[in-house]
């Protein structure tokens, strides 16, 4: 797979988070400052309602406009935190798996690819991916006929496709059951290792932040309101 | 990568600017003619129309018009009319919500709300007017063995001159629309959950709903509600084929009085116009006090214990005239299809022998021109409808901030201002405005009535559209414009295909902006329905009133089947 090599090649710079703070109303709800190295996965954890979606939101590029930021996002020494989120090329996973009804599984692999005038090169690509996950054949069906996994896996797989520089995880993994979880775990942080990505996860169960092996950021709602974030791993003096 | 990103930023930019000209241009179209409209009909009131000779403000086309015969006559009946009829739809809808919610009759009558909204009111009005009258197929399916009528019997229908028959039609064709709009509202106030807790509690399904339900339903319909006072006091098309006519409406008396060929009486009609404007204010100011009138002496029953207050009348009332005006409207429907068949159809037998199609054939040289110039104004002003209102919700989802209160008061302007007192302001000022009548102001005009339809029923799905989908595409490289055409106009094409049959539906019921605005030029269906429905021939009336609901009733099959054609093997997309 020729395009999915590439991808892997491109991507080694870290992603920054540099003195990024976010407030609603004057009220300082979240602050972040983190280095994630290339293949390695950050999870922030917190009770919800502390802003750990909004950080990503923040990261994404579709913060709300009621919250104030101040603080940058960089890849490497590129700052992304002024581009919209489509320029950004951060692959988001949500809690739901959101292939667009509208079109095949096929179509929701090929959406997020690069456009390149060879029909027979794009269809190529994704017949490989499609079997790297275990779906063969499965080009052609109505994403609604996917049970829970696989539309968790095609999700991925789109992602992927897409040739993020990094990835950013909502809770990618609470609405699968128990068996499932855990081969997704497996599947999505093998995969962020094997392309080299930075990733971020925000999740709100502790195995998922230990599955992905990486450094934890507690974040707990100080009797101030104000949220501060604790390295909990020794990783940060290692750099 | 560099020249990727410029190219989407550039992509972003020409879709984001145009999305930001849609909620002022669409302010503009909304409010401006208004505006100018009322401006444009209260100089003459006032004496000034240089064209006619009018060069100083007087008072006397006010004098004229207090020495109108009838004037006071006029004016009781539009608002008796207007006010009556809101009363009884409200009264019919609320008792119907409160006694059949989550009932399978519900189920029922949502299915057919839709088409029975599509109705045009001229061909509603028509259809009773030939269900009801001394001759029409009610008495003849009674006569001669229940009533003992061998000839048609006397008495004036319709043209009563109480407004018995006129307040019947409003009702029939404003019971779906209330109905529609409760609908809509009744998930904002977590109906569902407050029906059940009362219920709970020991209360009776009426008594839950009026108590727990409807304090906090009613503000949300208000506008709705107001806008159906508004029309129903001022309307034109249906007072003149149901209302009485000595004297009549004051609305349609404008109308008369516009189109006079003593062009001297234009002052006086547009005293009169804005008489008509004052006269739905007026009802409106009634309104309202009757509302916190209502609300004051109902406060402290609403804690009173009471659980069974208003149950049986509310199912039989409720439930029997929800039925019986959904049925008035079918019978019509079906009168009007054997009158447009009926060759020899003598009074007391109720099927016309033999049926034939020969009326339909001598028809068609008229009907076919007529169709096409209704069906090209309709498909202009939805179309510049729904490019206006997507832009607007467009630019909410972009920016993500909702519109305020201010804006839907925008939305509502034209539906609550008569039109015949803006529509004939700007007829007034055509010359100085170097506005052509014809084709292009036409469709302009019935924007003004469309576009709030379109916006109304295609606001809240496209606010329920979950945001995630187009965070994804963003996040996968789609440029705004990308993500609008791939994304969510796929997702949203079954609401975006209704609110455009709904859009259609109201272009093709509107009769005032094309007499007005067209200047006489333009014939439609709807202007060829109610011209015909004041003369003798019943099968031509009828076949233009078939035709004119065929239209939009196309325009909804098209509505629903098209999106699940589209996306057969979609089946998230199919519900």
């Amino acid at each position: 797979m020729p395009e999915l090599r590439d991808t892997a090649g491109t991507s080694r710079r870290p992603l920054i988070f540099d003195g990024v703070s976010i407030s609603l109303q004057e009220t300082p709800l979240v602050s972040l400052s983190a280095r994630i190295d290339a293949g390695e996965v950050v999870s922030v954890m917190g009770p919800s309602g502390v802003g750990k979606s909004t950080l990503l939101a923040f990261a994404a590029g579709f913060l709300a406009p009621a919250f104030h930021a101040s603080g940058d996002v960089r890849l490497g020494d590129q700052s992304i935190t002024s581009l919209p989120t489509s320029a950004r090329r951060l692959g988001l996973l949500f809690q739901d798996a959101l292939l667009f009804p509208h079109l095949s599984v096929a179509g929701n692999l090929a959406f997020g690819m690069p456009p390149s005038r060879h029909r027979r090169q794009r269809r190529e690509v994704i017949d490989q991916a499609l079997s790297d996950i275990g779906l063969e054949g499965f080009g052609e069906r109505d994403p609604a006929t996917l049970s829970g996994g696989q539309r968790a896996r095609v999700a991925l797989m789109r992602t992927l496709l897409s040739r993020p520089q990094a990835m950013l995880l909502d809770e990618p993994f609470s609405k699968l059951d128990a068996t499932l979880r855990q081969e997704m775990r497996e599947l999505v942080f093998g995969r962020i290792r094997e392309y080299g990505l930075p990733a971020l996860l925000v999740t709100h169960d502790r195995a998922d932040a230990e599955a992905a092996a990486g450094p934890i950021i507690e974040l707990s709602s100080a009797s101030t309101g104000q949220t501060t974030s604790t390295w909990r791993s020794a990783q940060h003096a290692r750099r | 990568m560099a020249r990727v990103d410029q190219r989407i930023l550039a992509a972003d930019s020409w879709f984001v600017r145009l999305t930001r000209w849609a909620p002022l241009l669409t302010v503009l179209l909304l409010v401006v003619p208004v505006m100018v409209g009322v401006a444009g009909v209260t100089a003459p009131a006032f004496g000034w129309l240089p064209a006619l000779g009018g060069e100083s403000l007087s008072l006397a086309p006010w004098v004229a018009l207090w020495h109108t015969p009838g004037l006071g006559e006029m004016i009781t009946m539009s608002l008796s009319t207007g006010l009556i009829s809101t009363a009884v739809a409200l009264v019919i809808v609320i008792l119907f919500l409160g006694a059949f919610a989550d009932s399978a009759a519900f189920v029922w009558l949502k299915r057919l709300l839709s088409p029975l909204l599509a109705v045009p009111h001229a061909a509603a009005a028509i259809g009773l007017a030939f269900l009801l009258a001394p001759s029409g197929l009610a008495m003849r399916l009674v006569s001669p063995g229940l009533s003992g009528q061998k000839v048609p019997p006397d008495y004036l229908f319709p043209g009563d001159p109480h407004g018995i028959a006129l307040i019947a039609g409003l009702v029939v064709k404003e019971v779906p629309f209330l109905l529609l709009m409760s609908l809509a509202a009744l998930p904002q106030c977590q109906a569902h959950h407050r029906r059940h807790l009362a219920l709970s509690l020991g209360y009776s399904p009426v008594t839950a709903f009026l108590k727990g339900v409807l304090p906090s339903l009613y503000p949300l319909i208000r506008l709705p509600v107001y806008a159906v006072i508004a029309f129903a006091s001022s309307n034109v098309d249906v007072a003149m084929i149901l209302g009485p006519s000595t004297p009549p409406p004051l609305a349609v008396s404008v109308v008369r009085w516009l189109g006079d060929p003593d062009l001297s009486m234009r002052f006086m009609a547009s005293a009169a116009a804005l008489t008509q404007l004052a006269v739905t204010l007026m009802a409106l100011g009634i309104w309202w006090c009757i509302e916190h009138a209502i609300r004051l002496l109902a406060t402290p029953c609403l804690t009173d214990g009471q659980r069974h207050l208003g149950q049986r009348l509310g199912v039989v009332l409720g439930g029997g005239l929800t039925w019986l005006s959904a049925g008035l409207l079918c019978a019509s429907l079906l009168g009007l299809v054997l009158w447009s068949l009926a060759a020899y159809w003598p009074f007391p037998a109720s099927w016309p022998t033999p049926l034939t199609l020969a009326n339909w054939r001598a028809a068609l040289p008229g009907l076919l021109p007529a169709a096409g110039t209704t069906l090209a104004l309709a498909v202009a002003a939805t179309l510049l409808s729904t490019i206006l209102v997507v832009g607007c919700l467009e630019s909410e989802s972009l920016h993500q901030r909702s519109m305020g209160k201010g804006a839907t008061l925008v939305l509502y302007l034209p539906l609550l201002v008569p039109p015949v007192a803006f529509l004939y302001g700007l007829v007034q000022l055509q010359a100085q405005l170097f506005l052509m009548p014809g084709f292009v102001l036409v469709v302009v005009g019935h924007s003004l009535f469309v576009l709030p339809y379109v916006f109304l029923s295609l606001a809240e799905s496209y606010r329920r559209l979950d945001p995630r989908w187009s965070q994804v595409a963003a996040s996968l490289g789609k440029s705004h414009a990308s993500i609008f055409l791939r994304v969510r106009l796929p997702l949203l094409l079954a609401p975006m295909a209704t609110a455009m049959a709904v859009g259609l539906a109201v272009s093709i019921g509107q009769y005032l902006p094309t007499l007005l605005l067209g200047a006489g030029r333009l014939t439609t269906l709807t202007t060829e329905a109610v011209s015909l429905a004041s003369g003798g021939d019943r099968r031509l009336t009828a076949i233009y009133a078939l035709a004119q609901l065929a239209l939009p009733a196309i325009g909804f099959a098209l509505a629903i089947g098209l999106p699940r054609l589209l996306h057969r093997r979609r089946r998230a997309l199919l519900t």
